[in-house]
């Protein structure tokens, strides 16, 4: 799948969840979010943006955690927007909250340097 | 980039300058952190806008805020300000990205929740402790909460808190609530609120998540633990005004001062909102905050193309 070079958030939920983001060759951006959940709709336009900037370096998936209880719980989300980035199948980096897109940046870097 | 008016924060303050600016006849733009709307858009229930005699959504409001201010030509560039100068006759600010410059600046970018300042707050941040009820409420549903404050977004979001919740313990450090009165009265015969006034949080507990809020009353020293997952702190805000540092003056707590029409201590630049210092800060009077502003901000434009003719 990694071959396609996705420019736009890529919605996963428990049945894609492992193979799109634990078994991903790149590190992965997950934004927990659900649609009741303002800050998450504050969030999406850089998240998208992301997409588009990293396309190739960095994963960028959307999961609902309505519809996706069960991971959200996994990861221990009690506050969204949550934006994990996984890299290797672990968690190596997360923020909790809307924050600018040069906070995300920079995590981004940090993960993409180590 | 350069602009007539650059409005840094695309709350209902800067929306609303960003609108008058455009409608004026003037390029204006507003550089936002995240995206348009500020707190307005967080709150779960506007009950006291005029002209919406329903109650309305902060979010829905916030949306359409920002739909009339693009109809007007109003850009909205993504960025945040980290510096702002004054130069000759123009103001420069500086986001990670850019460098913005405008002949006049209104600063808009409004206010955040203020910490309580307790062990295990920030430890458990994202974990059961939450600045924002309509954001996390739903993780807690059917289960038991604490709102800490007493004004009226403390009271008001409890009330939204107890629909999802199986309890909310209200804890206020006074004995009586500051919130409007017929908002109190509401919340107080909403049967899942439980009261406990003149208390202080001392204490988030839990490991992996909240488990408790530890409590002390402020008249007897009594102490007491309330089991909870969830704590939703609202005592207060704190100005968004750092980026301000040694170019603008502000007051004690950061807010920054204003005369009646908006103007700053620095020449171009204008304040409007949250980040004023004012005794009101509410949606009402942020969006006539950003009129003001916005018309201050035209009339300097106007004397600055009168001195180059
Ligand atoms: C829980 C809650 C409930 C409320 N309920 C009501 C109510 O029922 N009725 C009412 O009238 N009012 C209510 N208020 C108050 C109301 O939300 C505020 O008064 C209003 O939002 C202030 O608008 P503003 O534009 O000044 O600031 P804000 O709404 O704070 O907007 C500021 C904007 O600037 C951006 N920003 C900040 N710093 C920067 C930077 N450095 N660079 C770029 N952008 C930046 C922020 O991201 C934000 O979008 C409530 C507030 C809260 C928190």
């Amino acid at each position: 799948m990694e071959e396609i070079q996705a420019t736009k958030p890529l919605h996963v939920t428990s049945a894609t969840f492992d193979s799109e983001v634990l078994k991903s060759t790149i590190p992965v951006l997950v934004d927990f979010w659900a649609e009741w959940c303002m800050p998450c709709l504050m969030v999406a336009p850089i998240v998208e943006d992301i997409a588009q900037d990293y396309a190739g370096r960095v994963k960028v998936c959307k999961l609902n955690v309505d519809d996706s209880q069960s991971l959200a719980s996994r990861y221990g989300i009690r506050s969204i927007p949550s934006l994990l980035i996984f890299k290797g199948g672990s968690v190596v980096n997360q923020v909790i909250g809307a924050v600018p897109k040069s906070e995300l940046v920079k995590r981004l870097e940090q993960v993409l340097r180590t | 980039m350069r602009f007539d008016v650059l409005v840094i924060g695309a709350g209902p303050a800067g929306l609303t300058a960003g609108l008058y600016v455009s409608r004026a006849g003037w390029r204006a733009a507003c550089l936002e952190r995240l995206a348009p709307g500020g707190q307005a858009a967080l709150t779960s229930r506007v009950d006291n806008y005029p002209g919406f005699d329903e109650p309305v959504s902060g979010f829905e409001l916030c949306r359409r805020m920002e739909a009339q201010a693009k109809r007007f030509g109003v850009e909205v560039v993504q960025g945040e300000a980290q510096g702002l100068a004054v130069a000759a006759g123009s103001v420069v600010v500086r986001s990670a990205e850019a460098t913005l410059r405008a002949d006049a600046v209104v600063v808009a970018s409004g206010a955040r929740p203020r910490e309580l300042g307790v062990p295990g707050e920030t430890e458990l941040r994202g974990k059961g402790v939450s600045y924002c009820a309509t954001c996390d409420g739903p993780f807690f549903r059917n289960q038991a909460v604490a709102v800490v404050g007493g004004g009226d977004s403390a009271v008001e979001e409890a009330m939204f808190l107890a629909r999802l919740c199986s309890r909310v313990y209200l804890v206020h450090r006074r004995d009586e609530f500051r919130a409007v009165k017929t908002v109190v009265e509401r919340a107080l015969n909403d049967t899942k609120i439980v009261p406990v006034q003149s208390a202080v949080v001392t204490r988030i507990a839990g490991t992996d998540g909240v488990e408790a809020v530890e409590v002390r009353n402020v008249s007897t020293g009594a102490t007491d633990r309330l089991e909870v997952a969830g704590v939703f702190v609202y005592v207060g805000l704190l100005p968004n005004s750092e980026f301000l540092a040694g170019q603008v003056a502000r007051d004690g707590a950061g807010y920054v001062i204003t005369d009646e029409d908006m103007l700053t201590s620095a020449p171009g630049v204008f304040a409007a909102g949250d980040v004023r210092k004012k005794s009101l800060r509410q949606i009402s009077t942020a969006v006539g905050d950003g009129a003001i502003a916005a018309m201050s901000a035209v009339r300097h434009l106007q004397g600055l193309r009168a001195q180059s003719r």
